[in-house]
């Protein structure tokens, strides 16, 4: 077979603006509504056995241990994150410290900064290529809303319209210390996980068709 | 170091995508790398991820509603970009600033710069490779000079702390005895600093003579700063169009010949000397008085236009400011020293390994929000 | 000390050498019609006696009536610093030529000035959008952009 020396198959780099730009209006266009908050299950009445409470303790407790975080660092709040990992605040005390730079290593997405809508796009592929289970902490004021930036015509109002968020962090930036804390809140959400299915729930493939 | 040019094996050149979110680019920048082999033959930025449209909000808000923003331009040294805004806006409605509060402007515009030399110098080691260990070093550093700025204002990253005329409040009494222990502190640590990397055998093989910028190709780009200087144009804007109180201290502006990669590194090194030198003059003359001129609230400069410019840490910054006697800016550009600085980058590392390339984009060290802005 | 010329100094000379390309001598700005500005900043930056072969900066002003790129070139060797103006009268397609060719530096400025006033320079080697997307919808530093 004789391979064709024109490089058809490689985009020149208009194209590849162009299908960027693409990408970015769609993300834009459907993302209107704030995804909710993925914890409602906190409030649930909790109904397992003793035997698989024990296990889900086991397990949830390896998940918190060592959260890996995954490199997101769009601006200035990425600066106060280091310092939380840096010499002073040392955040490794907490079970949570490294920094990952592929997706597909980490668990834990810091957003420490302001998105805009270019970056949106890219923002959803990191959150889709960690592996689940996967958090989501939202740090400083434009994480939340878009802070003092949120009337400009280039800055999405909030993390939550693109990756549903677990813990807030308020503040512009936050202090290291409100860091740490909200990971030790996150760490204490991870606990109350139900890791282990209901038994009820999963479908039974004695009767199928029905659960 | 050497470098292989000539390859006996020719291959098929290829597209690499690096950033925009990429450990080393140092927030959401993006290249696209045209490769033959490990070689960069070509690199196009893409730059736009941190765009956030603060030209057109400055054009939204009062004159003294904007100094926040100018802090998240380039957070790493916000106390600069503070100072450059208000000196325009100053230069516009001619407000004459106090003394006490020229001489608090200028030991923090210092401060800062040793901040972020702090950091331009331990992310671009980083990059070399030394995974975290020299930035750790800086790092404590930094956190001691940012005390100092929690202390007169209360923030750690974005000070807010200039005020048009002056500056927002004055400075504790226990401000001038903490700044003297710091520059004690500083001198010794950057001593300890290059003796352990001076003559490092790593440190010169990865970046002694790698990167180079040509003295014409850094004047025509409009390079400015520490990467002008270790290239051969002795400019600083402090000298060169003093501007608040710098004449009257002394201080040398270092420069280098070859422009590589250590040559910055080395300038750097050189400009916190020279920084703590004019913080031990500054805070011996600092004089009693007032810190904020007398203005109001609500300022309409009369109808022009006014360009400032200072020497930050990264190279020069400079407003520029249409006025058209309301009481916000008509039009706010803003000079951006990194953007600028990044004009030079696609012939400094043509022909360079992709390592390399790393490297050589840490030691011109941007701030993206103030690339993109 | 970077002395800001006056205009008075540099229109003389000008004048002579470019008739009827001055358009308008402000107190410290020389304002340049369009078609001539290529050649008027050529000669600033190569003739004797100037020298201005670094760009500070470009910038763009949208007045409504008209655009004014603005520019300020300065001389590293004798320390001197000019502003030049340029304007544009269309709001459909304004153009100005590019400095590339003059100053590598105003590559990306030039861009960033196509991208958010939406002004062409006329000989960019790569103008296209630096900072927005493609399809983005307006030029939002324009006085006139609306969300
Ligand atoms: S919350 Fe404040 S500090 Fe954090 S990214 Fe936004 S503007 Fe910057």
């Amino acid at each position: 077979m004789e391979i064709s020396s024109d490089k058809d198959y490689i985009y020149t780099s208009s194209e590849l603006d162009y299908q960027e730009g693409q990408l970015i209006e769609e993300v834009k266009a459907s993302s209107r509504e704030s995804i909710q908050d993925p914890d409602a299950w906190l409030d649930e009445e909790l109904k397992r056995n003793i035997l698989l409470t024990s296990v889900d303790w086991v397990l949830d407790w390896a998940r918190r241990s060592s959260l890996w975080t995954a490199i997101c660092f769009p601006a200035c709040c990425a600066f106060e994150f280091i310092a939380a990992e840096g010499p002073r605040f040392d955040m490794s005390r907490f079970g949570m410290e490294i920094l990952r730079a592929s997706p597909r290593q980490a668990d834990l997405m810091i957003t420490a900064g302001t998105l805009t809508w270019k970056m949106a796009p890219n923002v959803r592929r990191i959150y889709n290529q960690m592996p689940d289970p996967k958090w989501v902490i939202a740090m400083g004021a434009c994480g939340i809303s878009g802070g003092i930036f949120r009337s400009s015509y280039n800055v999405v109002p909030g993390y939550n319209k693109i990756v549903p968020v677990d813990v807030y962090v308020p503040g512009c930036p936050p202090r290291p210390e409100a860091l740490i804390y909200a990971v030790q809140m996150l760490q204490k959400k991870i606990a109350k996980a139900k890791v282990v299915p209901d038994l009820s729930e999963l479908p039974n493939p004695l009767r199928k068709g029905k659960k | 170091m050497t470098t292989t040019r000539e390859l006996t094996l020719k291959t098929e050149p290829f597209v690499l995508n690096i950033g925009p979110v990429h450990p080393s680019t140092h927030g959401v920048y993006r290249m696209r790398c045209t490769l033959d082999g490990e070689v960069v033959v070509d690199i196009e930025p893409v730059f736009g991820y941190l765009h956030r449209g603060i030209e057109k909000l400055a054009e939204e808000r009062t004159y003294t509603g904007f100094i926040p923003l100018t802090d998240r331009l380039d957070y790493i040294s916000p106390m600069s970009n503070n100072l450059g805004y208000c000196m325009a806006v100053e230069k516009l409605a001619g407000i004459k600033v106090p003394e006490r509060a020229e001489y608090i402007r200028v030991i923090m515009a210092e401060l800062q710069r040793l901040a972020n030399h702090c950091i331009a110098v331990g992310s671009m080691l980083n990059d070399a490779g030394a995974y975290f260990t020299p930035f750790m070093y800086t790092f404590r550093e930094r956190e001691r000079i940012v005390d100092l700025f929690d202390m007169v204002c209360g923030q750690r990253l974005t000070y807010n702390y200039m005020r048009i005329g002056g500056v927002s409040q004055d400075i504790p009494g226990e401000f001038l005895p903490a700044l003297h222990k710091l520059v004690d502190r500083l001198t010794i640590f950057i001593e300890e600093y290059e003796n352990l990397l001076k003559l490092n055998e790593i440190l010169l093989a990865r970046a002694k003579g790698v990167g180079i910028l040509e003295k014409d190709t850094a004047i025509n780009c409009g390079i400015s700063g520490p990467v002008a200087r270790a290239s051969g144009i002795k400019w600083d804007i402090r000298r060169n169009d003093p501007y608040s109180i710098y004449d009257r201290f002394e201080f040398d502006i270092p420069t280098c010949e070859n422009g590589d990669c250590y040559d910055r590194y080395r300038v750097r090194i050189e400009e916190m000397r020279q920084s703590l030198r004019i913080l031990q003059q500054a805070m011996k003359q600092v004089p009693k008085g007032p810190v904020k001129a007398d203005v109001p609230h609500l300022i309409r400069p009369p109808a022009g236009e006014a360009y400032a410019h200072i020497e930050a840490p990264k190279g020069e910054l400079g407003y520029y400011i249409v006025s058209d006697n309301s009481i916000a800016p008509y039009r706010c550009h803003i000079r951006p020293t990194s953007l600028i600085n990044l004009a030079a980058l696609r012939q400094m590392v043509k022909g360079w390994k992709v390592a390399d390339l790393i490297i050589i984009f840490g030691s011109i060290d941007i701030t993206m929000g103030e690339v993109d802005r | 000390m970077t002395v800001a010329i006056s205009a008075k100094e540099i229109i003389s000379q000008l004048n002579t050498k470019f008739p009827g390309a001055i358009e308008e001598a402000g107190a410290d700005s020389v304002l340049v019609k369009s078609d001539s500005l290529l050649a008027v900043a050529e000669y600033l930056k190569t003739a004797e006696g100037f020298k201005f072969e670094y760009l500070n900066y470009i910038t763009a002003v949208d007045y409504y009536s008209y655009f004014e790129v603005v520019y300020q070139i300065t001389s590293l060797e004798s320390n001197r610093s000019v502003v030049l103006k340029a304007r544009s009268y269309t709001r459909d397609n304004p153009t100005v030529p590019s400095v590339t060719g003059l100053w590598q530096g105003a590559d990306f400025q030039e861009r960033e000035i196509y991208d958010l006033m939406g002004i062409t320079f006329e000989g960019h080697p790569n103008l296209k959008r630096i900072f927005l997307w493609d399809g983005f919808p307006g030029y939002p530093l324009r006085k006139d952009f609306n969300q």
